[in-house]
Order: C-alpha cells, then sequence, then structure tokens
C-alpha cells in the first residue's frame, strides 16, 4: 500500500511539478524550429512550459512596444533588442547572442542552384523571394548580398518579398518562387539540406546576422523566464542550435 | 508633418483602384447569370453551388490565400493550366491578385443581386412571358432592371470589399510596388517599420472612403427604393 503512495506520489511531483510556470516568448520566425525543439527539452528538463509566438523582428518589436506580455524576445539581430533595452522595456544587462544565423540560397528544385551563387547572375528563373528587408534582418542580409554582388537592379523585377523569412520560405517551398533567401535553419534538417539545391552565402558578403536573446520586463524576476535564459546558454541547447546551420 | 503622397502610396492608391473596378466588372459578369440561377432554379445542385458561392464569405483569408497559393503554384491545377496556356505562374501578379479578389468578394456579389431577383417574385417574368417576350429577352428588360437596387449593391460592397481586401493579398502578393502593394498591404508595411505618420494618412483615408461608400449606399437605397413601382 504504502509503495502504491510513493509511487503515485512520484508519479504527480513529476506530472505537476509544483514549480511549474508558463514563460512567453517572443521567436523571430527563422529560429522557429530550433525553439519548438529546445521548448521540449525545457520542459522535460525544468517543468516549466514555454509558450512560443513567432513573426518577423520588426513585428514582434512593434508588439513590444505596444503592451504585448511577451517575457523573452529571441530577435533575429542585435540591434531591436538593444532598441528595446534602451527603451527601458527590457532587463539592462541580460542581453546576449543565442545564434547566429547564416543565410542560404534555396531552391526546392535540385540542381538549379549551383555551389557559387552564380544562378544569381544567369538569371534562368523568374522569381526570387526574400523577407521584407524593412522588418526581416534576413531580408536585410539578403539584399546587401546582391548589392554586392552587383546583381541587385537586375533581380529587382524578379523579387517578392514575404513579410517574414517563414512566409519567404513558404514562397520558395510551394515554388511559387524558384528562388529564396532563407535561413539556412529553415532548410536543414539533421545536419544536411534536407532537400532541394542550395547556395550557403559566404559571410563576408553580408553584415553577420547575430542573434541577440533579451530577458524583458514582464520577465523580471519570473523563475520560469529566467530559467529559460539560463538554459539558452547550456551546453544542451548549443549544440542544439548548432544542429539547425547556426553558430553559436 | 510631411504629407507622405509619395510615388509608392499614388502607386498603391491606383493599383487598388485598378483592381477593385476590373474585380467588380468581373464579378458583376460572374455572379448576375450565376445568382440568376440560384432565384430560379429547383437543381438538386442549387444548395451546395449556394454554399460553394457563399463559403469566402465564412473563410478566414489566410485558408483561401494558402489554397490559391498552393494551386497557382506551378504544381497546382491552377499553376498547370495557366502554364499549358502559356500564361506562366500566376501568384504574385496582378492577374494572380485578380483572380483573389474576384473569388474573395463573391458572395458580397451573388447575394444582393440573388435577394434582388427573388424579392421579385415570379409575376413579372410570367407577365413578360404572356406577352411572347423570349427567356434572355425577359431577363434583360424586366428582371434586372427590377433588380437594379440590388445590382448596385453588388457592385458598391464588390469594389469596397476588394478594396479592403487583405489577407489573401498578403498571402499570394509578394508584396511588389506597382504591381501588387495595395493600400492595405501598404499600411501594413508601415504599421509594421513603425512608420505610424504615413500609416495614419493611408489608414484614415481608407476609413473616409469606407464610410463615405457605406453612407452612399444607405443613401441610394433609400432614394432607389422609392422610385421602385
Amino acid at each position: 500500500m504504502s509503495r502504491i503512495i510513493v509511487a503515485l506520489a512520484a508519479l504527480l511531483s513529476q506530472s505537476m511539478p509544483t514549480y511549474a510556470a508558463e514563460v512567453s516568448v517572443a521567436v523571430a520566425a527563422n529560429f522557429t524550429a530550433p525553439m519548438q525543439k529546445i521548448a521540449q527539452a525545457f520542459e522535460q528538463e525544468t517543468g516549466h512550459k514555454a509558450v512560443l509566438s513567432f513573426g518577423s523582428t520588426g513585428n514582434l518589436y512593434a508588439q513590444i512596444r505596444h503592451g504585448a506580455p511577451f517575457q523573452i524576445l529571441l530577435a533575429a539581430d542585435t540591434t531591436t533588442p538593444a532598441k528595446i533595452e534602451k527603451e527601458g522595456l527590457g532587463l539592462a544587462g541580460s542581453r546576449f547572442t543565442y545564434a547566429i544565423g547564416k543565410l542560404v540560397l534555396w531552391s526546392k528544385q535540385p540542381g538549379l542552384v549551383d555551389d557559387k551563387g552564380d544562378i544569381l547572375r544567369s538569371g534562368k528563373f523568374q522569381r526570387i523571394a526574400i523577407a521584407n528587408p524593412k522588418l526581416a534582418p534576413y531580408g536585410a542580409a539578403a539584399l546587401e548580398t546582391m548589392t554586392k554582388l552587383g546583381v541587385l537592379k537586375a533581380l529587382q523585377p524578379k523579387m517578392v518579398q514575404g513579410e517574414n523569412i517563414a512566409q519567404t520560405y513558404q514562397f520558395t517551398a510551394t515554388e511559387n518562387a524558384q528562388l529564396g533567401f532563407v535561413a539556412l535553419s529553415q532548410v536543414m534538417s539533421e545536419g544536411k539540406i534536407a532537400q532541394g539545391s542550395a547556395w550557403l552565402v559566404p559571410a563576408h558578403l553580408h553584415a553577420p546576422i547575430q542573434q541577440d536573446a533579451l530577458l524583458l520586463t514582464h520577465g523580471n524576476g519570473k523563475p520560469a523566464a529566467t530559467a529559460l535564459m539560463n538554459f539558452l546558454r547550456s551546453e544542451r541547447v548549443k549544440k542544439l542550435i548548432s544542429t539547425y546551420g547556426y553558430d553559436v | 508633418m510631411n504629407f507622405p503622397l509619395n510615388q509608392d502610396t499614388c502607386d498603391a492608391i491606383g493599383l487598388t483602384l485598378k483592381l477593385a473596378a476590373l474585380a467588380t466588372l468581373i464579378l458583376l459578369m460572374l455572379a448576375t447569370p450565376l445568382a440568376w440561377w440560384l432565384s430560379q432554379t429547383r437543381s438538386k445542385w442549387r444548395a451546395p453551388i449556394a454554399a460553394l458561392a457563399t463559403l469566402p464569405l465564412v473563410l478566414p483569408p489566410s485558408v483561401l490565400g494558402f489554397y490559391l497559393l498552393v494551386a497557382m503554384g506551378p504544381h497546382g491545377p491552377l499553376g498547370q493550366l495557366t502554364q499549358a496556356l502559356g500564361w506562366g505562374v500566376l501568384s504574385f501578379t496582378f492577374t494572380g491578385l485578380l483572380i483573389g479578389s474576384v473569388i474573395f468578394s463573391l458572395p458580397f456579389a451573388v447575394q444582393p443581386m440573388q435577394n434582388a431577383f427573388e424579392a421579385m417574385g415570379v409575376r413579372p417574368m410570367e407577365v413578360a412571358y404572356t406577352l411572347r417576350a423570349s427567356p434572355i429577352d425577359a431577363f434583360f428588360t424586366v428582371a434586372l432592371p427590377l433588380a437594379r437596387p440590388g445590382l448596385i449593391t453588388a457592385a458598391i460592397l464588390s469594389f469596397s470589399h476588394t478594396v479592403g481586401e487583405f489577407g489573401v493579398v498578403l498571402m499570394i502578393g509578394g508584396n511588389i510596388p506597382g504591381k501588387t502593394r495595395v493600400v492595405s498591404t501598404q499600411i501594413y508595411g508601415h504599421v509594421e517599420a513603425m512608420e505610424y505618420a504615413q500609416a495614419h494618412w493611408l489608414a484614415g483615408g481608407m476609413l473616409v472612403f469606407s464610410f463615405g461608400v457605406l453612407l452612399a449606399l444607405s443613401m441610394m437605397r433609400k432614394r432607389v427604393g422609392q422610385v421602385r413601382p
């Protein structure tokens, strides 16, 4: 009998840890896939539940500035978290780089994209999708890359914009656009490009896409938020993030 | 505050008006026979077709946008058809947007006309037939003039609903200036980029426009209603 009670108690404490809490996280769209994995691992390890909202960094910034109750921001750049911190909506000194993103020119069609990106000069495609450069850092990096390569003017008529990098991927994955500048994390699975063809844009062609995390004022003093900020810096998470093609 | 009527904004306004005008024209041509058929038929297909024509009213634009994107893509049914016809892929083009708008606003054209045709009753047409008018003749000289308030409502609602369209455009448009960037997506872009001054101008303009349309509509209804025999 007592054994059963102990077992029951153990079961209860496992499924409903007394310290379990929720933390709401605003996540840049490019980090969707890894963050879902991280949230699972986080819940396993701490019992806290991470509630995730995805969007372009610009979009998330606007929401935070207008009172969205997010506790943590995982941005796709460094300027947005810095700006939020300066505006007093984030905790000073809590900012750190959780990942460095990589831009990739991707097509669902195998063999279309060569490993030097010469396809951009050939013009042998109808549409190329990028994320809105005003809102999404991956879009800005794509624009910078095309400018440096001197192909921006020629490609302008073929360019379509996704509202964020997730929509840009969707345009490319449905082949409404043959080419798209997307995040490597979106097309990578188990350490390699899952399908189609891709050109990993060399780092010197655009400013590094450093992605910063920030503890927002709504998360200040909340144990679950603090736990997630620490968890993001753990070796386990770093390893997970790097399998999605980010530098950490 | 600097007045933001720059090239981009003018393009967006012009494009929106062009899209709405063309969509309304196509809708009137498509929806008039459809509404007439729905109002007259006793076919077993009436109910499913009426439901289908109303569907865009209740479906979220994201559902419509998603299906349109997939259907218009190179492997979708619509995309394969347009490619076979040599038109290429229609997503991210004005034509693609026009098709989306027509589907999206279809119930706004069909419903008022169908109501008007139904309210007319069978009597006027029967009288026309006894006077030996052909069905087509009777339709154009009797049914259409009698359904005029419904026609006007349908045209105005189609136009304004297309002007106010957002979700579908966002999903199949690709935000191309001068081609697929309409006023509603332009406003969204301004808000997202924290350009509130520009957003205010455009959003305020939209508000005034929509109010004006609805006001005109209700005033016109009253007037046309009075004239009606």
